[in-house]
């Protein structure tokens, strides 16, 4: 291997240092501006919408057939909902977009927005999860009894008697508060009606140009072919534009109407209002344990507050359907019930976010470990040891197959790392002197670049999965590669340039990797669940396989060889064992100039197509928080963090290493700072980066990683996915931590976030325990 | 109210004369009237930072600045950072350590830690973190923005 | 008829840069009403890009080359309209300032806003969280003020009278703020709690002691951040006045200044915590005055 294993700097950067990344908003020059009027009540009827006669406005009825949004899942304990595009005659979330005013500038759009006037009688809306489930509450849709649009069951046969048979049942409530996944770049598309061709080219910040394309086209009831969409650089994408926007169907729409460019750049007001929401969820978790510590059985009663409407194509049965599957998480797990509901509100709809529901549920459960262990007196390391799944391949009680990992060694090589016990000694000592210390660990397995099986498990109508890849070399020894899948700042095309090179036996920089162009690339599912490196990763080198045996027939042919004694690398063919060679150069420019030579691949030529569509492979990690807690404030401030993760293979270590900072980073956030708060009325409080707490590198501390790796077959590059890892583990640690810190208080930490206000209040209140047995 | 009123500044060393409203932003400005869309726009209510520039060699939150205010000013922004194809050291120390990932805060970043450097070459690591902690990044966990400027501000000083 | 949720760009405006005082008294007289100083724009700008703010008039002070200066002159501090809070940041002055300035200053913000924002703008802003004002007001500092009808000088009190809400008029300008250039006897101290790096402060501290063989014979302490406008506890002063600052005195002090501020109450802090954050900074402060 030459390639695969190297820390190189990617090749996108040069382009990004400079400035001369062509985002979005570099496309909207010259564009006409659309801009939205949204709803500012959560709830209600639309009376009227007065514009003076002069400004050009879009509304529902301008749109004429234009079709809702109506994502699917093929189960009966799914209820679908249409989603206007632009608002009929009810609005159901602030923020909700009504109409559209077209305008030379975005200054003048919002002057032109300002003098419409949207008549609305407001009625009385469900924010939260209490009023959509209470007796009579308003229904958000009135198909939707209870609010209900997903209420999902799970359960073994012995479930009940395994609760009954238990030494100790713990259980307990645990909150998640609202996430805004809050990309540096908000939303935006430009959609460019060509007029000689009456095709649209629409350059959208999103992570699924295919999909975008498909969801697109079925709204406005055109053939695909009639809709080019490219993601050009995209500013970070987090789940977030993962999804069918609403706003860019109008924008395309106007495109074509108006037959010129129109472009909607989303602000960060609109952003934070309107774009998808996530993890708005409460579960009550009860584990049944054994005197030894070993799990019996859990039950968990999971609620998801979903917003109000479905996002295309996961559904709002994401998050519920994700929570239901993969509860056990890294644990044996005997018996298992689960109910899992998605709960429609009156506030802004939900999509997949970083790791999804696994951060709550891998912090419920990890809570649950330590909680349990403190009643059955015992190390939360020993009890982990008795439930972490150490025989592969597992299948799960919900049959989830994983793969071969290190579970239980990555849980101790982190404990080796942070030398727990030396802690424990600091940590007494500190109690002694009034600082509040504490150590939290979060073990877990994330699925990663999972196939259409997965998917298809959850009745998707739409089944994301494969991935595509079409190799290219061209006459002068150039190769391209075409995705499907859509980077958006995970250095994917440097990773597989690598990739690609080993294989082949070129160099990387003789690679071009290209993505996020309908035209261009074989129809893919975008970059999210971290997939690409695996799912593209893996098709890359499938194809290269069968690439680099093209090669290798023409030069076999060339320098008159067999074409298995033929080896390739850096650039150059060479008769094994001699130095007969000839530079792969010479063998591309023969292979098309002189193509009678060579009917071995008259089929073909120096092409290759491959799919790949695994079940899809488990990474793992453990990780370590030390925090201090100031019981006078209750700010929490994390003094060390620690990662121990198996990825497997890692392609390009520095990549990897920036996506679990990332993804920690995430994590700490959604442990001690963010959340997106609601009033009474369904008025978002927190629509401004003052409010919405998005740490900066003060709060974000050294994270450090350390590596193992188990190669397995579930991937066929032997590398697994990191993306969401660092989302996925880093919260549990951190409650786990600051509970551990505050022990001596008798507080156990079962929200997240975990404010400075709410450690007060819990201070104050004395610590009252909940939910014991 | 919408008269527009000339304005004439430097931007990386060149002279430039626009015509705009007096609501346009310094940062709308660049990208739109002077074609620099290096200048991102993340929040436009001067948290984020992936707006900043220098004017007259302080770093400013271009989107709080209004363009006719930087009459007669001296504005550098990323695209003057590299001397034609040679990357100045920050944008060399960015790409060496992984300081990037989908870049949208780096324009910022840059700005920003060019403007640090000049006020404090030898600048130790708890300061740098604090004075780094102006901008927001969602990608990176701010790991390898604080390494890569360590690292420039190293290559810098030699 | 309701607001469409439409903004990040500010609605038009005159805009006017005028190269002395009396220039700009002249455009505050004509356009005051419906105008605004622009100086540092930190604050101003945000809330002309969410058109919370929607002047018709802006008067930019920015050229004005005579309002930027920061002059010790005797016993006062002599702060001009144009001086930045960056100039804070490394000691200015002799005496107690010299150490609790740039201290104080480090909290405004992040670099960038310190470059532009001004130290007076912070004043005419009046948002409970700035630390500026707290200086202000628990010093007795002194506001000098112009207009066409005449200069006036005006004692914090008279001055802040609630959350974003001053006695300033229109057509006035704050010229010049004026801080006691407080000498070695005194001891000063000054804590914030905020939820990250550089925001705004939930809770604050400002204590300054002077003492005389041992004991406290003056004591200033003001709180901020907590309640709508910067307080001065003269009840814990008052405790703490003709004492050695024993423990027990200390902690009287700090329970005083939680008890009887009226705290405000947003989506970061109750009024319950904001009485727990007051206590810890007033302790935090008197710690850091008794330590040298």
């Amino acid at each position: 291997m030459r390639w695969v294993g190297r820390s190189l700097p990617r090749y996108e950067d040069p382009i990004l240092l400079q400035g001369r990344g062509r985002y979005t908003a570099v496309l909207a020059r010259g564009a006409r501006i659309l801009r939205f009027l949204r709803s500012p009540v959560s709830r209600g009827r639309i009376l009227a919408l007065n514009a003076p006669p002069e400004i050009p406005i879009i509304t529902t009825a301008v749109l004429g057939d234009v079709k809702p949004v109506c994502p699917r899942l093929d189960r009966p304990d799914y209820v679908p909902v249409p989603q206007p595009i632009l608002a009929h005659d009810r609005v159901s979330y602030v923020g909700e977009p009504i109409a559209a005013v077209i305008a030379d500038t975005a200054a003048q759009a919002e002057d032109l927005a300002e003098q419409v006037t949207i008549e609305i009688e407001t009625e009385t809306p469900v924010v939260t999860l209490n009023q959509a489930l209470a007796p009579g509450a308003p229904l958000v849709h009135d198909t939707a009894a209870q609010n209900t649009l997903i209420d999902a069951r799970f359960e073994t046969p012995e479930v009940g008697a395994a609760f009954a048979a238990a030494h100790q049942v713990v259980e307990f409530t645990f909150t998640s508060g609202r996430q805004a996944a809050m990309p540096l770049e908000p939303r935006g598309a430009v959609a460019a009606f060509d007029l000689a061709t009456g095709r649209v080219l629409l350059s959208a910040s999103t992570q699924m140009p295919h999909l975008l394309r498909t969801g697109v086209a079925d709204a406005l009831g055109i053939p695909e072919s009639e809709l080019r969409v490219i993601a050009p650089e995209v500013g970070g994408g987090f789940g977030q534009k993962m999804a069918l926007i609403p706003e860019y169907v109008v924008v395309v729409w106007a495109a074509r109407h108006f037959a010129c460019t129109v472009a909607w750049i989303e602000d960060r007001l609109e952003n934070l209002t309107a774009s998808f929401h996530a993890r708005d969820q409460r579960l009550h978790l009860r584990g049944a344990f054994h005197a030894d510590g070993s799990l019996l059985a859990i039950d968990a009663d999971i609620l998801c507050n979903v917003g109000a409407y479905s996002n295309f194509p996961a559904t709002c049965g994401v998050e519920p359907l994700m929570a239901m599957a993969d509860m056990p998480g890294p644990y044996r797990v005997p018996e298992y019930r689960a109910r899992a509901r998605g709960i429609a509100t009156n506030t802004c709809p939900m999509a997949p976010y970083r790791g999804v529901s696994r951060p709550v549920i891998t912090a419920a459960m990890e809570r649950l470990m330590d909680y349990a262990a403190a009643r059955l007196e015992l190390d939360p390391l020993e009890i982990r040891r008795r439930n972490l799944i150490t025989e592969f391949p597992h299948t799960s009680v919900t049959g989830v197959v994983h793969d071969p990992g290190s579970y239980r060694e990555a849980m101790e090589a982190a404990a080796r790392v942070v030398d727990v016990a030396q802690f424990r000694e600091r940590q007494q000592q500190a109690r002694l002197d009034g600082r509040w210390l504490g150590l939290g660990m979060s073990v877990f397995a994330e699925r990663t670049g999972p196939g259409t099986p997965a998917f298809a498990a959850r009745r998707m109508v739409i089944t994301p999965g494969y991935e595509r890849v079409e190799l290219v070399m061209d006459p002068s020894g150039f190769l391209e590669a075409r995705i499907g899948s859509s980077p958006h700042g995970q250095g994917l095309r440097t990773a597989l340039a690598q990739l690609l090179a080993d294989e082949i036996g070129i160099a990387p920089a003789e690679i071009r990797v290209i993505s996020g162009d309908t035209d261009r690339t074989p129809y893919g599912w975008g970059t999210f669940a971290s997939r690409s490196l695996v799912l593209a990763g893996g098709a890359c080198k499938l194809a290269a396989a069968a690439l680099r045996e093209r090669l290798q027939m023409v030069a076999g042919q060339t320098l008159e060889a067999a074409a298995s004694d033929i080896e390739i690398s850096d650039g150059r063919a060479f008769v094994r064992g001699t130095d007969l060679a000839v530079d792969v150069r010479q063998l591309a420019r023969a292979a098309y100039h002189q193509s009678h030579r060579f009917e071995a691949i008259a089929d073909t030529g120096l092409s290759a197509v491959a799919t790949y569509d695994p079940y899809g492979t488990f990474s793992n990690a453990c990780h370590i928080a030390i925090v201090e807690v100031d019981v006078a404030t209750g700010q929490v401030t994390i003094e060390r963090f620690v990662v121990v993760e198996d990825a497997g293979r890692l392609v390009n270590p520095m990549i990897v290493e920036g996506q679990i900072h990332g993804g920690v980073a995430q994590g700490i956030a959604n442990a001690l700072y963010e959340k997106v708060v609601y009033d009474d009325g369904g008025n978002l409080l927190t629509g401004s980066l003052a409010d919405y707490l998005v740490p900066t590198m003060a709060e974000i501390p050294r994270i450090e990683i350390h590596h193992l790796a188990t190669l397995t077959d579930a991937s066929v590059t032997g590398a697994k996915g990191v993306g969401e890892g660092g989302t996925i583990g880093a919260p549990a640690a951190i409650l786990n931590a600051v509970s551990d810190a505050l022990a001596p208080f008798g507080i156990d930490i079962f929200e997240m976030p975990i404010t400075p206000q709410s450690i007060a209040q819990l201070l104050r209140e004395g610590g009252a325990k909940r939910n014991e047995r | 109210m919408s008269d527009r009123l000339d304005v004439t500044f430097t931007v990386n060393g060149d002279k430039r004369t626009i015509c705009v409203e007096p609501r346009r932003s310094l940062a709308d400005a660049l990208r739109d009237d002077c074609g620099l869309t290096g200048t991102h726009l993340g929040c436009e209510h001067g948290v984020c930072g992936a707006c900043t520039v220098l004017v007259d060699d302080q770093p400013v939150r271009s989107c709080l600045m209004f363009a006719v205010q930087a009459e007669a000013a001296r504005v550098r922004t990323v695209e003057g950072l590299a001397a034609g194809d040679k990357l100045h050291p920050l944008q060399q120390a960015f790409w060496d350590h992984h300081g990037l990932q989908c870049g949208f805060c780096t324009p910022g970043f840059l700005m920003l830690a060019v403007s640090i450097l000049e006020r404090d070459p030898d600048i130790g690591e708890p300061r740098l973190r604090e004075a780094l902690s102006s901008n927001l990044c969602r990608c990176t966990g701010y790991q390898n923005i604080l390494k890569s400027v360590l690292a420039a501000a190293a290559a810098m000083r030699k | 008829m309701l607001d469409c949720l439409s903004r990040m760009k500010p609605v038009a405006f005159r805009y006017f840069a005028p190269g002395t005082v009396d220039e700009a008294l002249d455009l505050l007289a004509a356009h005051g009403q419906d105008g605004k100083i622009l100086a540092g724009g930190q604050s101003l700008v945000p809330a002309m890009n969410f058109r919370l703010a929607r002047p018709a008039s802006l008067i930019d002070i920015n050229r004005i080359a005579a309002l930027d200066y920061v002059l010790a002159d005797g016993s006062k501090l002599r702060i001009g309209a144009l001086a930045r809070h960056a100039r804070f940041e490394t000691p200015i002055a002799n005496g107690a300032l010299s150490v609790l300035l740039p201290r104080v200053a480090r909290h405004i913000g992040h670099l960038p806003i310190r470059s532009r924002g001004t130290f007076c703008g912070s004043i005419a802003h009046a948002d409970p969280a700035s630390e500026w004002c707290l200086l202000a007001a628990t010093l007795d500092a002194e506001f000098i003020i112009g207009g066409r009808r005449g200069r006036r000088r005006v004692h914090p009190d008279d001055f802040f009278v609630t959350a974003l809400t001053t006695t300033l008029e229109p057509d006035e300008l704050i010229t010049e703020i004026r801080l006691p250039l407080l000498n070695e006897a005194w001891r000063t101290g000054f804590a914030e709690f905020s939820r990250r790096a550089g925001d705004y402060a939930l809770a604050m501290c400002a204590v300054f002691l002077r003492f005389e063989d041992g004991r406290v014979v003056e004591a200033r302490i003001g709180v901020g951040g907590a309640t709508d406008r910067p307080l001065r506890i003269t009840a814990a002063e008052g405790v703490l006045t003709g004492t050695d600052a024993t423990p027990d005195v200390l902690r009287e002090a700090e329970n005083i200044a939680a008890e009887t501020i009226d705290p405000l109450e947003d989506i970061h802090a109750s009024a319950a915590f904001r009485r727990d954050l007051v206590r810890a900074m007033v302790r935090r402060a008197l710690d850091q005055a008794l330590t040298r």
